[in-house]
């Protein structure tokens, strides 16, 4: 920083108001923009805190798992009391319990949504059911699990099958899927209503021609989140449907589909939980392997939702 | 004559609040009838209940009776319908996020208008009536959403016509257009008369005593006056309309 005597300054300035004078911050400005260095470096450390972890997890997982990351880890079957061979069983597996879930929860989520969003008039009854979405959202996953034991394995008589499980799984994200679909029918203005109904458009035809072809990307995005959380779970398909482990052909059609809706079913999440605390003299490269399909598979599909997402602003048409 | 549209003692309550009080007036049919008064009058929501798009606001009560053509409005099976007669335009300008074209096309079309050759001669015809024609010919199918607030004022003007209604109800229609474009709207609204009741909601004083056959002038929800436009510029009877009309009143 240049000194200079400020007194001596000040008196030239007065004389010659030269541009050098004239825009040279005060002492005010000075600590201000002092002050404002110093907040965006707080603010990115911050952000590198939290991301930090994200990368330290990602990065020693993959090195543990190294030894068994190929992709035939993939496409083969537990073997030997869980102690060699791959994830394909416990995949396929979750890949079905989504699949269900989603069948369930996405049209009862989206057109409940559509229902609340567009619709319903505020009154109690409207007001009952937002409680009950939200005290739904905030119920523990292990609750969402012994309610499933309770209604859909006992009390339905569906036993523990991929039916249940994907059943307990749809009531758990449910929530997510309507607040999602709200949100995306709430971000369009409502003056596109207004003009359609003084159109003599009806309710109906207003969502199906402005609303929906306007929101319908950010519905999709929710719906893509939920398959995420619903992959990731663990305790609500313990009690409901998902086992330590199921015998699976190795070839043919039926490794693409072992398991029928009413069959038990092994999952990525419960298997690596299995292996992690259950199963005896699992090398921990299998562990972690088992870890980072997982995680993988996560971060695919969010990938997903956010390039979604980003398209979808890309061509936001107001 | 039966008048086009009658209100007997509408009143309308949001909660407690009365935005229209024990107001009754009569619309003669093919003319203009200008509506002035400061804001807050009920000159909106008396338009909203026309075509009863004031059911749409959550705590309206309306009370009264209002006939259109001689039928009830509460009492229609069809409110749609009765909304398709009745063509609206706003304040706001609001082009729907579909392209020029689909913007006017969208209610012929939901009326089950498919023939593409007529509805390009419709789309036309509307454009062309809200003097928006020649700035948009070459790009319909630009969206309507990235028009200018003018064109899309007029744009919705065009959309109001659409449905060939019986009555137009235009709300303060020219805050976003240029006063040239307002003056050729303005003749085309006198041409309109012909085939359309025209109700014009203004706050501009002067283009109430440009447009209207008969003016109202209303306040707080009551209707002060109403009179042939001329009578009411120049001897209102009522002292307020008098110092509204005059500009010392607002």
């Amino acid at each position: 920083m240049r000194k200079t005597p400020d007194a001596a300054d000040d008196r030239n300035a007065a004389a010659h108001p030269s541009g050098e004078q004239l825009f040279r911050p005060s002492t005010y400005e000075r600590s201000k923009a002092r002050r404002q260095a110093t907040a965006r470096w707080v603010f990115l450390g911050m952000t590198l805190v939290l991301v930090l972890p994200v990368f330290a997890i990602v990065g020693y997982m993959v090195i543990q798992a190294w030894p068994v990351l190929s992709f035939s880890f993939l496409w083969e079957n537990p073997q030997n009391r869980m102690t060699a061979g791959g994830v394909w069983a416990p995949l396929v597996g979750t890949f079905c319990l989504v699949f269900f879930s989603l069948l369930f929860a996405a049209p009862i989520g989206v057109l409940a949504g559509i229902y609340l969003n567009e619709y319903a008039r505020d009154n109690w009854l409207t007001r009952a059911v937002n409680l009950a979405v939200m005290n739904l959202a905030g119920v523990p996953s292990i609750v969402h699990g012994l309610f499933g034991f309770g209604a859909f394995v006992l009390f339905a008589g569906m036993g523990k099958s991929v039916l249940a499980a994907a059943c307990t799984l749809a009531v758990m994200t449910l929530p997510v899927i309507i607040t999602s679909t709200r949100e995306a029918l709430g971000a369009v203005p409502m003056a596109f209503r207004q003009a359609c109904w003084n159109l003599g458009a009806s309710r109906w035809h207003t969502v199906r021609t402005i609303v929906l072809p306007n929101s319908i990307s950010g519905i999709l995005t929710g719906v893509i989140f939920e398959v995420s959380r619903a992959a990731g779970e663990t305790a609500p398909i313990l009690f409901t449907g998902a086992v330590y482990y199921v015998k699976v052909a190795d070839h043919g059609w039926e490794a693409f589909f072992p398991y029928g809706p009413t069959d038990r079913c092994m999952a990525l999440s419960m298997h690596l939980f299995t292996l992690a605390t259950q199963a005896s003299g699992v090398p921990e490269s299998l562990q972690y392997g088992t870890a980072v399909v997982l995680m993988a598979l996560i971060l695919a599909v969010n990938g997903l939702s956010i390039g979604l997402r980003s398209y979808l602003r890309s061509r936001k048409r107001w | 004559m039966d008048p086009h549209i009658r209100f007997h003692r509408v009143s309308v309550h949001y909660g407690e609040h009365a935005a229209l009080k024990e107001l009754s007036l009569e619309v003669p049919r093919r003319q203009i009838l200008g509506i002035i008064g400061p804001a807050k009058s009920g000159k909106t929501t008396l338009l909203k209940c026309i075509n009863r798009t004031i059911d749409f606001d959550v705590g309206a009560r309306v009370t009264g009776q209002i006939l259109v053509g001689g039928e009830d409005v509460y009492r229609m099976r069809n409110v749609y319908a009765l909304r398709r007669r009745v063509g609206m335009v706003f304040p706001l300008p609001v082009g729907l996020p579909l392209s020029v074209y689909d913007n006017v096309a969208y209610a012929p079309r939901s009326m089950g208008i498919r023939n593409r050759a007529e509805l390009d001669a419709l789309v036309e015809q509307c454009l062309r009536q809200a003097m928006l024609w020649d700035e948009v010919k070459d790009r319909l199918d630009l969206l309507g959403t990235r028009l200018s607030g003018g064109q899309q004022q007029r744009l919705t003007l065009a959309r109001a016509l659409s449905l060939r209604p019986e009555i137009l109800c235009l709300d303060e229609f020219s805050i976003a257009i240029d006063p040239v474009t307002t003056m050729k709207i303005e003749d085309i609204l006198r041409e309109l008369k012909n085939q359309m009741t025209i109700v014009l909601v203004t706050n501009l004083v002067q283009q109430a005593r440009r447009l209207a056959d008969r003016t109202a002038f209303m306040n707080a929800g009551h209707l002060v006056e109403v009179d042939e436009t001329e009578r009411l510029f120049e001897h209102p009877s009522n002292r307020m309309t008098e110092r509204y009309v005059n500009g010392d009143f607002g």
